[in-house]
């Protein structure tokens, strides 16, 4: 038998939980529906045999994980690394100075340099793509420019290479770099610059003593905010690469729509997700051995 | 008498319209132990950071030994600030927090490991060595603070409100402590404040500021006993204060009368401070002024009497040993000892 008291309490309880729910529900239900349900899917399609007409059917297999290793796979998965690494490093050089020097431009102005970096996210992704392919042809402004002043004599085959697709990535994506590298750096106490300072450090060796270290999970967080939705990308090594160039994205969407092999399809999708979980349990352990907390000493 | 460690000449800053130091000039001696006392905002930290590099002076000259302080950059000067807010190292162990200045001075790692387990011992921080500043007291931060600013063996030590985020009982444990440890390194100490009880117990002189101007430079004793102006007899303690004319015998106040003081010749505006320990409560006929008691306080091992008198417009405190025999709506008669009567003509 349970006193009237507890029962008061487990009333109370269920009473908080319900509130608690009502709170919880919308955000709870759209994980469930858009989150969690198509993973399952993804999840299962991976150990099952492809339908005839794309589909499944219910048989299992682990057919699918063993053509990953096949060579032209294993090339495409190594060249969208390398493509998509090389894209968050110049990323990393080009938006961490960006980030730390809007971070320290008197308030006024920081919110109207935000929005010019964000700017370009007001138009169709598609559309800022095509733009490239204007810019870089070899009838295009900078082909048209550099051999106009001399510096070129014909014109150079910029677009359709791995450069196109490299410079294309690092365009659509360099915000998502600067954003979370300038949340860090205006996070930082400027008083810790400071007492490195005091302390007898120049200017240089207060920043990749202090300012570094602790900016480093922003920033790593905006690395991975680079690096895997360009991994994933398929519009910009087809339009930019010209089909030259196949990365991980495009192989996972020609499974899906033209060779109707969803199983094969889901375990590239599942690879992709493994990589992200792995690259973000990094980040969190990094950060937490900077931050000091969790591990009492 | 010591020698002058800094010599604080006219200094002024202003940031836009807001004058944040004006002409402050300060002579600080070796191994003092000196604080800066005023309320919130008249310029304690600006002066502080001009003095560790990380403001410039729009005016005036700073040397320390006689050498010109300004021309240095901050990462040079012989000089560690320990700050408001401690500005400890949040990636960074106790222990490398600590030894962060060291390393910068390029020394060896047996010495820096050495030095550093010393500054540790003497505040008492050894066994929390490998932590992390999350994982520390208010109290535990504030001597690794301390620690690290120490051990770098400045000449000067700057520390900017050190004890304000402790609580009462362990604040009074760190004043000793920090007098102790100014003892034990031979360092000079400036230590800004706006608790005049602590400057008052740990300096062993005190500038009390007031917008950006100092008020006063003097001993805690001479800064009771003998302030300079009205804003030091004010802000130290508390006092009676009477405007009136200043004569041989005193100052005379309308509506009072003559009050008595031996300051000499003297004449004009001037205004009488009488502390109220020096008030005492007389008979009638020894009676200098007399008033009717509006409350009365006991604090302890003594009491406080706030008397209201007619023709003076602030309540006129009284303190006297033991609890008070009077009590409210009582007439009482007050006299002073003259030559504890002070006179400002500030
Ligand atoms: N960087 C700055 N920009 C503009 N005004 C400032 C700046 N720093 C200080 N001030 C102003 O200068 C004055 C003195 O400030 P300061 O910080 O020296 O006061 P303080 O005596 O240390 O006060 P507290 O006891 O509150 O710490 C204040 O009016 C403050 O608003
Ligand atoms: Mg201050």
């Amino acid at each position: 038998m349970t006193s009237p008291a507890a029962q008061g309490r487990g009333a109370g309880r269920r009473r908080a939980l319900g509130a608690r729910f009502v709170f919880l529900g919308p955000g709870l239900f759209y994980v469930t529906v858009f989150m969690a349900i198509p993973m399952l899917l993804v999840l299962s399609y991976a150990f099952l045999k492809r339908g005839r007409f794309g589909g499944v059917k219910m048989e299992f297999t682990l057919d699918n994980f063993h053509r990953v290793i096949e060579s032209v796979y294993v090339s495409v998965i190594g060249n969208s690394i390398l493509i998509a690494a090389i894209t968050t490093i110049l990323a990393l050089l080009i938006g961490y100075p960006t980030a730390y020097a809007i971070a320290r431009l008197p308030r006024k102005w920081r919110n109207l340099a935000l929005v010019l970096v964000v700017l370009p996210f007001w138009t169709n992704f598609l559309i800022r793509t095509y733009a490239w392919i204007l810019l870089l042809n070899s009838e295009g402004p900078l082909n048209k420019g550099l051999t106009a002043v001399g510096i070129l004599h014909e014109p150079l085959d910029l677009l359709y290479t791995r450069g196109a697709v490299i410079a294309g990535l690092l365009y659509a994506y360099l915000p998502l770099m600067i954003l979370p590298i300038y949340a860090s750096v205006e996070r930082l106490d400027n008083s810790l610059i400071e007492a490195a300072t005091n302390l007898g450090a120049s200017r240089a060796r207060a920043f990749f003593t202090v300012t570094l270290p602790l900016t480093l999970p922003g920033t790593m967080i905006g690395a991975i905010f680079v690096f895997v939705p360009s991994l994933g990308n398929f519009i910009v090594p087809e339009l930019l690469g010209g089909g030259k160039t196949v990365m991980i994205g495009n192989l996972i969407r020609d499974q899906f729509l033209k060779a109707r092999d969803w199983p094969f399809g889901a375990v590239l999708a599942l690879i992709m997700v493994a990589l992200l979980i792995l690259l973000f349990a990094g980040q969190a352990a990094i950060s937490r051995r900077i931050n000091g907390r969790g591990r009492h000493a | 008498m010591n020698q002058n460690l800094l010599s604080i000449t006219g200094v002024s800053k202003n940031f836009g319209d807001v004058t944040a130091l004006d002409d402050v000039s300060i002579e600080i001696r070796e191994n003092e132990f000196f604080a800066l006392l005023g309320p919130s905002g008249c310029g304690k930290t600006t002066l502080l950071r001009v003095l560790a590099g990380f403001e410039d002076p729009d005016t005036g000259s700073v040397t320390l030994g006689g050498q010109n302080l300004l021309s240095l950059p901050p990462n040079k000067r012989p000089i560690n600030l320990m700050f408001q807010s401690y500005a400890l190292f949040p990636h960074m162990s106790v222990e490398k927090n600590v030894a962060y200045g060291l390393q910068r001075e390029g020394l060896g790692k047996d010495e820096i490991r050495d030095r550093v387990a010393d500054v540790l011992t003497t505040v008492g921080l050894t066994d929390k060595a490998s932590r992390r500043p999350a994982q520390l007291s208010g109290g535990q931060r504030q001597r690794v603070a301390l620690a690290r600013a120490i051990v770098k063996r400045p000449q000067l030590l700057l520390l900017d409100e050190p004890l304000s985020a402790l609580d009462r009982k362990v604040r009074a444990e760190m004043q000793l402590e920090l007098k102790r440890l100014q003892h034990e390194v031979g360092i000079t100490f400036v230590v800004v404040t706006h608790d005049q009880d602590e400057a008052m117990s740990m300096a062993d002189r005190i500038a009390v500021m007031s917008e950006g101007v100092v008020k006063q430079v003097a001993s805690p004793v001479d800064l009771y006993s003998r302030p300079d102006n009205l804003f030091v007899a004010d802000f130290i303690g508390s006092s009676n204060a009477f405007r009136g004319v200043a004569s041989e015998a005193g100052v005379q106040v309308d509506g009072l009368g003559l009050l008595p003081g031996t300051f000499g010749a003297s004449s004009g505006e001037a205004t009488l401070i009488i502390r109220p320990e020096d008030m005492r409560l007389v008979d009638q006929d020894q009676a200098v002024l007399a008033g009717t008691v509006v409350d009365t306080q006991f604090t302890g091992g003594s009491s406080t009497i706030a008397l209201s008198i007619a023709g003076h417009s602030s309540p006129v405190l009284v303190s006297c040993q033991g609890s008070a025999s009077v009590t409210r709506g009582d007439t009482v008669h007050l006299a002073w000892d003259p030559s504890r009567a002070i006179k400002l003509t500030k």
